[in-house]
């Protein structure tokens, strides 16, 4: 089946259900905040959350108690300091107890790429002399069949759903990422099913470069044009990482009043259209 | 003698190890600056490598994250994260791995995951990210931090990444062929490892700063080689240079 043009609210409706475990990716770029957003608003529960980089994206979903799982390699605030949300339910179990799965980035970056080539786990040489393996039983080691060497493995990431932002879809459901292109592709390919957020839809990619990352429409689930769906990540070409916003949200994030009067404001009473102008939603939402 | 604070002296005494011709993995914060500053004056032709993909970057300013778009495009070339990892980090192309740590032993282990029980922790730090990978399979290791009792102690809460694990020989037990932490370089002094039991020793000393002050502000048995030198402080281009690069940065972070 070939992609389907959807809004937000429904790719999220009919892509993601309770229990689900989700991939949404973007390595500092095409973070999908739009989509996160939305699923907030549904009051998506249960879900096993898979990222790299938790980051604000999953800090605003655990604090809003969609996750009972987190499996991840690195959970800060880049440049700023800690995730508040994220430490605040490992710590104290706010608004609810979360399970983690703890990793390093090669091995998730691995297993994505083991889930889009099919296979039922990933093989690396990773955590020598780390201690990840003794609280992850998700880390093993195995001897390579030929030489003997000692070898990690953990399991393929398999999603029901995967979530990315990119920059462009053409009216096929065709998708173009370009700049830092992080897991989007392997997250999408290990998925069961994907949302891809866009900037733009176009009628035709015009001077691509031959070896460019693209997605064909057959390997989509849902397409959902939202510009601006990125922010506060950035979208190479379309607007800059807003920055500013990351440092304010350490402030917004420390509290669980503030947090809540945030989501309250910019997500319960929020739509995929404030997203559209993030210059000016980047100043406004700074200033909050 | 020229001005400058002692975070100045550690990011140029840390900028100064690279070489012109290193493949550099560069850890966000300090390593980012120290990084580009040896990039902006003695190692121009550096190749710097941030794990969100981009080789050969030459940011203007300094990257907030490890993604910033900046990196992207003043890149050589942007390569998929899974590739990052695999061919280039994994396949042994970098000849150095700059990182920071929140905890520090003097064998060069790394805690950047939790201070306190893995299970019930009283901080939750960020995790290791790509620092486990990068301790072990970058050529050689330079670690920059700042000296303190919390953060340089006896025994880590937890092992983020390998440094010479219990000292001697056993980095290589793990089956690692990489040479591992072979400079640290803190805001007091540079230490290096011994040769055969690989604790760390102070190699050469900061102007202005005591033996006193480094063993204040170290959590084990601080050790001296024979002869340490004095570090060289560092030049009024170099300041000027990491100076006007914060400049940009913080005026590039703050305006948007």
């Amino acid at each position: 089946m070939v992609a389907q043009f959807m809004s937000l609210k429904d790719a999220i409706a009919t892509c993601v259900q309770d229990g689900d475990t989700v991939a949404m990716e973007g390595f500092t770029h095409l973070i999908p905040h739009a989509a996160g957003h939305e699923i907030i608003r549904q009051k998506k529960r249960d879900l096993t959350l898979i990222r790299m980089t938790p980051d604000m994206i999953y800090d605003q979903l655990i604090g809003a108690g969609c996750a009972k799982k987190l499996v991840f390699s690195w959970g800060g605030n880049p440049g700023v300091g800690s995730l508040h949300r994220l430490r605040d339910a490992i710590e104290n179990s706010w608004p609810r107890a979360l399970e983690i799965e703890e990793h390093s980035h090669a091995a998730m970056a691995n297993a994505y790429d083991a889930g889009a080539a099919g296979l039922p786990c990933a093989v690396f040489k990773g955590y020598r002399g780390a201690e990840l393996p003794r609280v992850n039983p998700n880390i093993k080691f195995i001897e390579c069949p030929f030489t003997g060497e000692r070898l990690a493995a953990v399991p393929a990431i398999r999603p029901d759903v995967a979530v990315v932002h990119a920059q462009k879809a053409n009216r096929k459901g065709d998708i173009l990422f370009e700049g830092i292109v992080g897991v989007q592709k392997e997250a999408v390919l290990a998925a069961r099913k994907s949302i891809i957020t866009v900037e733009e839809i176009v009628d035709d990619f015009n001077d691509v470069p031959f070896n460019a990352v693209m997605l064909p429409n057959w390997a989509v689930t849902a397409v959902v044009h939202v510009p601006g769906g990125a922010h506060p990540s950035y979208a190479q070409g379309y607007y800059k990482r807003d920055n500013a916003f990351y440092k304010a949200w350490d402030n917004i994030a420390k509290d669980r009043d503030s947090f809540n009067n945030w989501l309250d404001q910019h997500v319960f009473n929020g739509g995929p259209k404030d997203f559209e102008a993030p210059l000016k939603a980047q100043h406004s939402k700074a200033e909050a | 003698m020229t001005d400058y604070n002692s975070t100045e002296m550690m990011t140029v005494t840390a900028a100064r190890a690279l070489k012109n011709d290193d493949v550099c993995f560069v850890g966000i914060g300090m390593p980012s600056a120290a990084c580009n500053l040896a990039r902006l004056t003695h190692a121009p032709d550096i190749t710097l490598i941030y794990e969100s993909g981009t080789i050969g970057t030459k940011p203007d300013v300094l990257p907030l994250s490890i993604g910033d778009g900046e990196l992207c495009e003043t890149a050589m070339n942007t390569v998929p994260v899974t590739e990052m990892f695999r061919y280039w980090l994994q396949g042994g192309k970098i000849s150095v791995g700059f990182l920071g740590a929140a905890q520090l032993d003097k064998f060069g282990n790394i805690n950047t995951t939790v201070i306190g029980d893995y299970d019930n922790p009283k901080v939750r730090l960020p995790g290791g990210g790509g620092a486990p990978e990068i301790a072990t399979s970058c050529g050689e290791i330079f670690l920059v931090m700042k000296q303190s009792k919390r953060g340089f102690v006896e025994k880590i809460d937890f092992v983020t990444s390998l440094g010479y694990g219990k000292g001697g020989d056993d980095r290589a037990s793990y089956g690692v062929t990489t040479k591992g932490p072979s400079r640290l370089i803190t805001d007091l002094c540079i230490m290096e490892p011994h040769p055969a039991d690989r604790h760390f020793i102070v190699t050469s000393i900061h102007p202005g700063v005591s033996r006193d002050d480094i063993i204040a502000a170290t959590g084990w048995q601080v050790e001296f080689a024979d002869k340490v030198a004095e570090t060289p402080v560092p030049s009024a281009h170099e300041l000027q240079v990491l100076r006007d690069l914060h400049a940009r940065t913080n005026a590039a972070h703050e305006g948007q």
